[in-house]
């Protein structure tokens, strides 16, 4: 299958990636060509497997409910782009 | 023999009987580094300043235990506390880690030296580091070939004696098809056996920790100090780590190795093929039993993985969008604006690639074609394992289908570039530890003997890996840092 410019700017959309008319011409083929790749999937028959999304049986992992100490903010917010009076800061929403 | 020359073991030898400190050996793999990282390029940061500040207090106590005073490289995908973190990206150019890596911080705890941060692709994708955002590393044993990837600085640094062992990542080949194609022991435990908490995430159900060393001594010793058991990732098992050294015993006698038929087919060079079945003769010779077994699903692992993995990407990557850190464009006028506009200047095509594809996998309407397939042939994969492990301890495989490549010769065309992983790919999609040692030479190019063992199995590869090298001789040679 081809993707169509529509899709692949739907996909950046999504990807929240801003891209150029000739970015969407050279990333729609590429990804056509994967996603080609990737049909050869359809010949194995799958109906009745149990997809595998964990390797390892794990489940929940709780632990008790004791506050820690945190990193102090002034060492989070140093890689900050932006920061305000210990906030992150970002253009205007509202 | 120079002390950077010199093997992990050798050095905590030559340490505890006092006939050197650890300022010495560290001055000497920044010798080393000043004189050759010209031409190899394995280094996005060298911290020889903190290294040596290290090193003396390291000699001031005098306690040269287990890795004290032995210098090591990090792939540029640890954490590291105050010590500029890139993830090979423009994105985290600028990117210092108010923590540490639990894996580091262990070997941290142990008083091993860090020398340094280590090249590798952008965001640990690509199979040659050429996806680094900032330059290429080169292979030593031909700089006009490319090291592999995507620890490929990692790689480079231990075969050209920068330092004595370093970690990398490996999610679907980037520890072993490097450590093949520079021609030294790389290690993928099994996934769980290392914590990954402070590794910046690629594909959370693939990623694993792993090591880099000259030889499989090494590769034991460093790998029981950073496995088992960490609160802070809730994947990592909390299983027993053995004490991998207690494998080298050098005795294969009765154990039961199968090679897969599938992996010496997929276009393998026929050079790669020779040597892997004179490595399983070999095997023979020394009393393990050998046969050829099937892995019917081989050939789908890698379009599945190439669904999987770009999935998990596209998520785990939605976290750079320019406001916790890393890059932003001051330009854009709306918040979401911001987004897009940052990570398109901040993530390099390859990453860009991935995430689409994964997005795209995930999306309404596509679901279930892709992702969902992918995930039932993954299953397809890892019960191919399962049974070929009921009746066998170790699976022997060639690493990687080719030997290094020139620079620049396979960026044209993704899929070409992502063929390199055909070998290395199923490991991962099945969770399983992986080995690459090296076990002969085309044109003087290593090739590396992929070694693939059951869960939490590890000791059971150090123990074939051991017994190969010890009767062979290809882990002592040493690139000449020329052009071939």
């Amino acid at each position: 299958m081809a993707l169509t410019i529509k899709e692949v700017e739907h996909v950046a959309m999504l990807a929240r990636l801003t891209l150029s008319d000739d970015e969407k011409l050279r990333f729609g083929e590429q990804l056509s060509s994967i996603l080609n790749y990737a049909d050869s999937l359809n010949v194995l028959p799958t109906d009745d497997v149990e997809p595998l999304t964990h390797i390892l049986p794990v489940h929940n992992v709780f632990r008790a409910d004791e506050a820690r100490p945190g990193m102090p903010r002034e060492e989070i917010l140093a890689n900050a782009p932006q920061a305000e009076e210990g906030q992150y800061k970002v253009p205007k929403i509202m | 023999m120079e002390l950077y020359e010199l093997t992990v073991h050798e050095l905590q030898e030559r340490l505890s009987r006092r006939e050197i400190c650890s300022q010495e050996i560290v001055k000497s793999n920044f010798l080393r580094i000043h004189d050759v990282e010209d031409k190899v390029k394995a280094f996005l940061t060298l911290t020889e300043e903190l290294a040596l500040q290290k090193a003396q207090e390291v000699d001031k106590v005098g306690n040269y235990q287990s890795i004290a005073g032995i210098p090591m490289g990090l792939k540029d995908i640890f954490c590291t506390r105050g010590v500029k973190t890139t993830c090979g990206s423009k994105i985290l150019a600028n990117f210092v880690p108010p923590y540490d890596s639990t894996a580091s911080s262990r070997l941290n705890e142990q008083q091993g030296v860090l020398v340094g941060k280590l090249n590798m692709d952008e965001f640990a994708m690509g199979s040659s580091t050429e996806n680094s955002a900032f330059f290429a590393t080169r292979n030593p044993w031909d700089l006009e070939r490319v090291p592999g990837g995507s620890s490929g600085g990692s790689a480079a640094a231990v075969a050209a004696c920068e330092v004595p062992f370093a970690l990398g990542t490996d999610t679907g080949g980037s520890i072993r098809q490097p450590a093949s194609f520079c021609g030294i022991v790389g290690m993928k435990p099994t996934y769980g056996r290392v914590s990954r908490w402070g590794v910046i995430a690629f594909a959370s159900s693939l990623d694993q920790v792993g090591v880099f060393s000259r030889d499989v001594r090494d590769c034991a010793l460093i790998m029981k100090i950073i496995a088992g058991h960490d609160s802070l990732d809730s994947t990592s098992a909390d299983i027993e780590v053995p004490d991998y050294t207690a494998f080298l015993d050098g005795n294969v006698k009765g154990l039961r190795i199968a090679y897969p038929r599938e992996y010496f087919q997929q276009g393998v060079d026929d050079a790669i093929k020779e040597a892997i079945k004179k490595a399983l003769l070999k095997y023979e010779e020394l009393g393990a039993i050998v046969e050829e077994v099937s892995l019917p699903h081989s050939e789908y692992a890698l379009p599945a993985y190439y669904l999987v993995a770009p999935a998990e990407a596209s998520a785990n990557l939605a976290r750079y969008d320019g406001v916790r850190y890393g890059h932003r464009d001051f330009e854009a006028g709306s918040v979401v604006e911001m987004f897009s506009q940052s990570r398109a200047q901040g993530f390099g095509d390859e990453v860009k690639r991935r995430i689409m594809l994964g997005a795209y996998a995930l999306s309404s309407g596509y679901y279930d074609a892709y992702y969902l397939k992918a995930l039932k042939v993954r299953r397809l994969i890892a019960n191919d394992f399962d049974m070929v492990f009921k009746d066998f301890d170790v699976i022997v495989s060639p690493t990687t289908p080719s030997t290094a490549f020139k620079i620049g010769e396979q960026s044209g065309d993704p899929l070409t570039l992502y063929m390199n992983d055909i070998l290395t790919v199923p490991v991962n999609m099945a969770g399983l530890p992986g080995m690459s040692i090296p076990c002969g030479f085309d044109r003087g190019l290593p090739i590396g003997m992929q070694l693939i063992g059951r869960a939490f199995d590890e000791g059971t590869l150090f123990k074939a890996a051991y017994a190969f090298e010890q009767n062979t001789d290809f882990y002592t040679m040493k690139p000449t840092l020329g052009v071939k």
